[in-house]
């Protein structure tokens, strides 16, 4: 076989590097760690409860919305749409998972017992709801393809806008976290805002459809900017990003998009808080009792199984 | 075929191939054997190159609405598994095959050609990188 005849065929390709074994073609090659080589010491410089607090708040965003998104597989209108919201779903998975690794390191304690086994699974499954820290947009239902659509546009901005900035944080395994974050967030919000345009600017059906989802998604993008606490001790010392100075980029993305969408940018009271407080505090709506039970409920039943 | 007036019936066309006796052949309704959401969303073939590859590798066929509509269907479809760097999506109908029926004509002909190929031939020792 020569060499011509490897490349030209791009699974025997891959065949080649598993040892010319090719009934493991389909396993992939390449893969790589993303924290390789990225020291683990947290910096003098950062608070550890702190820090662990922060990933808390980035890693349940993710996992909530990541549980969400896969709550479509068996249903999405079409098949592709369905491994794209499922890939994406996964993606999320990976950051929320790295980072809530990262914040069982920053401070153990925030890890709670009863819940056998790796930290990051304990803080996934053993957390009470008032202990996520995600904010109300992720754990909002999912209603139909162009609420999630929308939705998944506003998440992905937004975040997007933040790791671009958190790429250059001190701690240094959250700066690698949110340099892999970045790539696959910049696909997620290609897919979104394209599925956005191509609702908005289509179909009376489609578009009602969107306008319905940006109603319905709106109230709650103000959460996205309010600082806590945690959040600005931290920017001040490098580690975090600030989310209010997320906006304007966040403000720019939508009008552009919806511009292209011929949709106009929602005009809404954002949603009430309650006694001050929102997702970030730990106070959340009602349906993320339900995601979590669900997402919780066979971890629970088996505490320290393995598969 | 219309037969004539004195037959019952008469005035619509009409066969009889099929062994049903005589079953109209005009306004007949038919369902449409596609869903309404992919009726007219074009086939697209999928054509991914290899990180280690020379060449785009046809993986597949996907249905999407347009062109970057079928590029970020392969990307989530037909590369999850580290596959590839390159995706090319072409039209289905843009593409020109060589029908089945015609394989003999096409190929056989270079089946008995030995003489196309260079090791057909015996090159003296003093003709270098050959």
């Amino acid at each position: 076989m020569t060499i011509d005849d490897a490349y030209s065929d791009a699974y025997r390709a891959l065949a080649d590097v598993h040892g010319g074994d090719e009934a493991h073609w389909a396993f992939g090659t390449g893969f790589d760690d993303p924290l390789a080589g990225v020291d683990t010491t947290l910096p003098s410089t950062v608070d550890g409860a702190a820090l662990a607090a922060y990933c808390l708040m980035l890693g349940d965003d993710a996992l909530v919305l990541a549980q969400r998104l896969t709550e479509w597989c068996t249903r999405a209108p079409e098949l592709e749409d369905e491994v794209a919201l499922a890939n994406i779903g996964l993606d999320l998975l990976g950051q929320a998972r790295l980072l809530l690794s990262r914040a069982a390191q920053a401070d153990p304690s925030v890890v709670p017992t009863g819940g056998a086994g790796v930290a990051e699974d304990g803080l996934a499954y053993f957390r009470e709801q008032h202990e996520f820290r995600n904010v109300r947009l992720c754990e909002q239902d999912n209603g139909d393809f162009a609420h999630t659509v929308v939705r998944l546009l506003v998440f992905a901005t937004w975040r997007l806008a933040a790791l671009t900035r958190l790429a250059a944080s001190v701690d240094p395994v959250v700066s690698a976290i949110a340099a892999k974050g970045v790539k696959e967030l910049t696909y997620h919000r290609d897919w979104a805002a394209r599925w956005v345009i191509r609702l908005g600017d289509s179909t009376p059906e489609a578009r009602s459809r969107v306008e319905a989802g940006l109603a319905g998604v709106w109230p709650l993008v103000d959460e996205l900017f309010r600082p806590s606490t945690v959040e600005s001790g931290l920017a001040a010392a490098g580690a975090a990003v600030d989310p209010a100075g997320l906006r304007p980029e966040f403000d720019a993305v939508l009008a552009e998009v919806l511009g292209a969408a011929a949709l106009p940018v929602p005009d809404v009271p954002p949603a009430a808080l309650v006694g001050g407080r929102a997702g970030r505090d730990g106070v959340h709506t009602e349906a993320l009792s339900y995601l979590l039970a669900e997402m919780q409920s066979v971890a629970r039943a088996h505490p320290g199984a393995t598969w | 075929m219309t037969l004539g007036p004195s037959v019952p019936g008469a005035g619509a066309d009409f066969t009889a191939e099929g062994g049903h006796g005589a079953v109209p052949v005009t306004g007949v309704p038919v369902a449409s054997d596609r869903p309404p959401s992919r009726r007219g969303w074009p086939l697209w073939e999928v054509f991914v190159r290899g990180k280690r590859g020379l060449n785009h590798v046809h993986v597949g066929s996907l249905r999407a609405a347009d062109e970057r509509m079928a590029l970020q269907n392969a990307r989530d479809v037909y590369t999850r598994r580290n596959e590839g760097v390159s995706i090319w999506v072409v039209r289905s109908d843009a593409i020109t095959a060589s029908s089945p029926a015609e394989k003999d004509p096409f190929f056989a002909p270079s089946g008995d050609k030995v003489y196309r190929h260079p090791t057909f031939y015996a090159i003296p020792d003093d003709v270098p990188h050959m």
